[in-house]
């Protein structure tokens, strides 16, 4: 059997260095899950831009939305990742409180995106934009719809690692479970810069 | 390695439900896979006689259904692809053998991530009984096909199933989970827990071409998600992605559709492809010719996969200057295959071929996949297609793709890791006994579609009484239909084998078939973790037959010095 196999002439006959491990592999789950959702929303985004090209007409139903609002947002957001990366340092620094404050700052900083996203539909629902009103509204919705879902699922792995945290400190395997987090989040972030100007600003170009 | 290994001894006290329900042991798992995918196979394949007796004998009634009308006749159609496709295929090819191999060639105690694995099964199961509800439910299930192009899958006056394609589509959504998560555990699988010495240029074949499969669904898979999203959208909140008269677009379903659809073709044909590759060195006693132009070619088709879906689109209405380029693509796709073709039939050549059961069938999926290809150039070339398309030669030439890489290698799959899986040896006499009928009879079935499709049979009419023109290839459809009853009874000696073997078979020892992979290496059925120690590769996993040595055959862990060790 194998593990019989200690002659040092098998290592010398092209027995490659036993293999080591750089990367863990919930990091390498993790960047292929990504990967898979960034083909949805790659979907999506596609989706988007190819009828828009292909039927015009689109940019008088894209006016009525609120560029300032989404520009608000997305400064949000921005500033929630950073706090996110600053939350990653003070873990590897084994600070503790460092890592609460600034999880709790990206967690609120997330709700607080929620909350403006949430007030601005109800502004566009009350104007007479509904998700059926049109092929914009229909892209409009859906869009920022999904992205929102995550953006909540996001705030929630944020505030359960929050919770972890608080209740039993750092542990060995915090840093890493935070920089899983971490890639989602920015991730979720990255999707809104795509979003901001395809949504918000090519439909406001005159 | 060692953790993993220490927590699969912690299993052996594990109840019941945590040992063969809610399990995280990868055999387990792969066996789980397998039990839902035959009992689905088997609903599929009768749905399958069921519309083919429609078509042979129009309006005659149906034994054990009764008269079938257009609608029950689309719904069995439709659901006979959806089930084939996405509940049989990809859980045995996938499911099956990829969660039962890939720990076990690698030298791994099991995946990566074992509770992902189990989810995977899990969501899957759900999946399943979620698409059997639909054929419940009022309205019925879904009627619009296998494609669920729109409009007619977009709105509920159009087919009258509300509830039904709401279903299809939740329950393919649950599929695409289960093998997103499946997916995500076999690259990781492979990239971090390979045992020493076991290099990329000295994993088993299958093995790429399972990780190759899961790569293309994962980068082909979202669009479609995205698509199902809008469809969904269109039926229940009332947007109009896809409906023309409201500013959508119906095409563009199908680019979304068949830019997953086509490479989904690839994830099922490469681990079948694989399975082959595993089976033809061991019973031809031969090294595989050409392990490295495989893997390349391998990688070359998984991109060409990604740029080849519009062929399914010539006549939609696309503009002709595109068709052009994907007719090349097209074309250039079946050099990677033909390429494996025939590195397959080199590796026969002046082998020392014995042809037991799994041979047989690999063997056979060998033949049939080489009519499946040559007929699958005149379709992707779009002045043929023009004439082709949406006859029943298409659907001769997809059953002859996909039934030689799901079945035939399948089955070669099953017959040859059943005394791994179980550790009991097969029937042979059984075993090729299934496969003399399986083979006679998916000919006689699938020949005479070609050319029902050639005399311009169109395919998805509900009776072919109805039209003169067609009612010549009425006896082609009578021959063709007697043969599907035949093939759906010649799976008896399979399921007697598999059932009798199970309980009454011969204990199988830990290598009978004498390969060199590192499943044999261990006890048949494995124990918990695989390994009692991590094993040592030396070489790579095709060392049959080498000059001077007293076996024929060299296990992966053999040293270079050394004979071979009894097992």
């Amino acid at each position: 059997m194998a593990h019989q196999l200690t002659d040092v002439s098998v290592m010398g006959s092209g027995v490659s260095e036993p293999l080591e491990l750089r990367v863990s592999p919930g990091k390498i789950g993790m960047w292929v899950f990504l990967a898979g959702e960034i083909m949805i929303f790659g979907g999506l985004i596609g989706c988007f831009v190819l009828l828009r090209l292909a039927h015009g007409g689109w940019a008088a139903e894209g006016e009525h939305v609120n560029w300032r609002i989404g520009a608000f947002n997305t400064l949000v957001l921005l500033t929630s990742s950073m706090s996110m990366a600053l939350a990653l340092g003070e873990a590897r620094r084994n600070n503790a409180g460092g890592v609460k404050i600034c999880l709790a700052i990206t967690a609120l900083l997330g709700l607080a995106f929620l909350g403006i996203k949430g007030f601005e539909y109800s502004r566009e629902i009350g104007e007479g934009f509904t998700p059926w009103s049109g092929l914009f509204w229909n892209f409009y919705y859906m869009l920022t719809g999904l992205h929102a879902m995550h953006v909540a699922v996001g705030v929630a792995v944020n505030s359960t690692f929050l919770g972890l945290t608080a209740r039993r400190g750092l542990v060995s395997t915090s840093a890493l479970h935070l920089e899983f987090a971490g890639l989602y989040w920015h991730f979720v972030d990255l999707v809104w810069i795509f979003l901001f100007p395809l949504v918000y600003l090519s439909t406001n170009v005159k | 390695m060692a953790q993993v290994a220490v927590a699969h001894a912690a299993e052996h006290e594990l109840g019941f439900w945590r040992k063969y329900v809610f399990a995280t042991d990868h055999k387990v798992i792969a066996k789980q896979y397998l039990w839902a995918a035959l009992l689905m196979a088997l609903i599929g394949g009768l749905m399958a006689a069921m519309f083919r007796w429609q078509l042979a004998w129009p309006d005659a009634s149906v034994p054990g259904w009764g008269p079938m009308g257009p609608q029950d006749y689309m719904v069995m159609v439709t659901m006979h692809g959806t089930i084939m496709v996405f509940f049989v295929a990809m859980p045995i090819l996938l499911g099956a053998f990829g969660n039962l191999v890939i720990p076990l060639m690698i030298g791994a105690g099991d995946m990566a991530f074992p509770r992902l694995n189990m989810a995977s099964f899990w969501v899957f199961l759900v999946g399943c009984v979620v698409l059997l509800a639909s054929l419940v439910v009022p309205g019925g299930a879904s009627p619009a096909g296998w494609t669920g192009y729109p409009p007619l899958s977009d709105k509920v006056e159009f087919t009258g199933s509300f509830w039904g394609i709401n279903l299809w589509i939740l329950g393919l959504a649950l599929e695409f989970v289960g093998f997103l998560l499946g997916g995500i555990n076999f690259l990781t699988t492979v990239v971090t827990l390979r045992t020493r010495g076991m290099t990329m240029w000295r994993l088993p074949l299958i093995v790429w071409q399972e990780i190759a499969a899961v790569a293309i669904f994962l980068l082909s898979v979202g669009p479609l998600v995205a698509g199902a999203i809008m469809l969904l959208l269109d039926r229940v909140a009332g947007t109009a992605f896809f409906l023309p008269h409201r500013g959508g677009d119906p095409l563009l379903w199908q680019h979304l559709f068949w830019f997953f659809g086509h490479p989904e073709v690839y994830v099922i044909a490469l681990p079948g492809f694989g399975i082959m590759q595993e089976i033809l060195p061991v019973f031809a006693r031969k090294p595989t010719f050409g392990y490295r132009t495989i893997i390349w070619c391998t990688v070359v088709a998984c991109f060409l996969s990604l740029i080849v879906w519009a062929h399914h689109m010539y006549v939609s209405g696309i503009d002709p200057r595109l068709a052009t380029p994907f007719s090349i693509a097209t074309i250039a796709i079946s050099i990677p295959f033909a390429i494996m073709i025939f590195a397959m039939i080199a590796t026969l050549w002046r082998g020392s071929i014995s042809f037991e059961t799994p041979m047989l069938f690999s063997l056979g999926g060998l033949v049939t996949f080489l009519l499946g290809g040559v007929t699958g150039i005149f379709l992707g070339s779009d002045t043929a297609d023009i004439y082709l398309h949406d006859s029943y030669f298409v659907v001769a030439h997809f059953h002859y793709t996909l039934f030689p890489v799901v079945f035939f290698a399948g089955f070669a799959g099953i017959y040859y890791w059943y005394p791994k899986m179980f550790g009991k040896l097969m029937s042979e006499t059984l075993g090729r006994v299934h496969f003399v009928l399986t083979f006679i009879f998916f000919n006689a079935a699938f020949i005479p579609l070609f050319m029902v499709g050639l005399a311009g049979g169109p395919r998805r009419i509900y009776s072919p009484m109805a039209y003169d023109l067609l009612k010549p290839l009425q006896p082609l459809h009578v021959v063709a239909t007697v043969a599907t009853i035949g093939l759906v009874l010649g799976q008896l000696p399979f399921i007697v084998n598999f059932v009798m073997s199970m309980l009454w078979g011969e204990k199988a020892a830990a290598n009978p078939w004498h390969a060199n992979t590192l499943e044999w290496t261990v006890d048949s059925p494995p124990p918990h973790g695989n390994f009692a120690h991590p094993p040592v590769v030396t070489r790579g996993p095709y060392d049959y037959s080498m000059p001077g040595a007293k076996d024929d055959w060299y296990p992966q862990t053999a040293p270079f010095s050394g004979q071979p060790q009894e097992t």
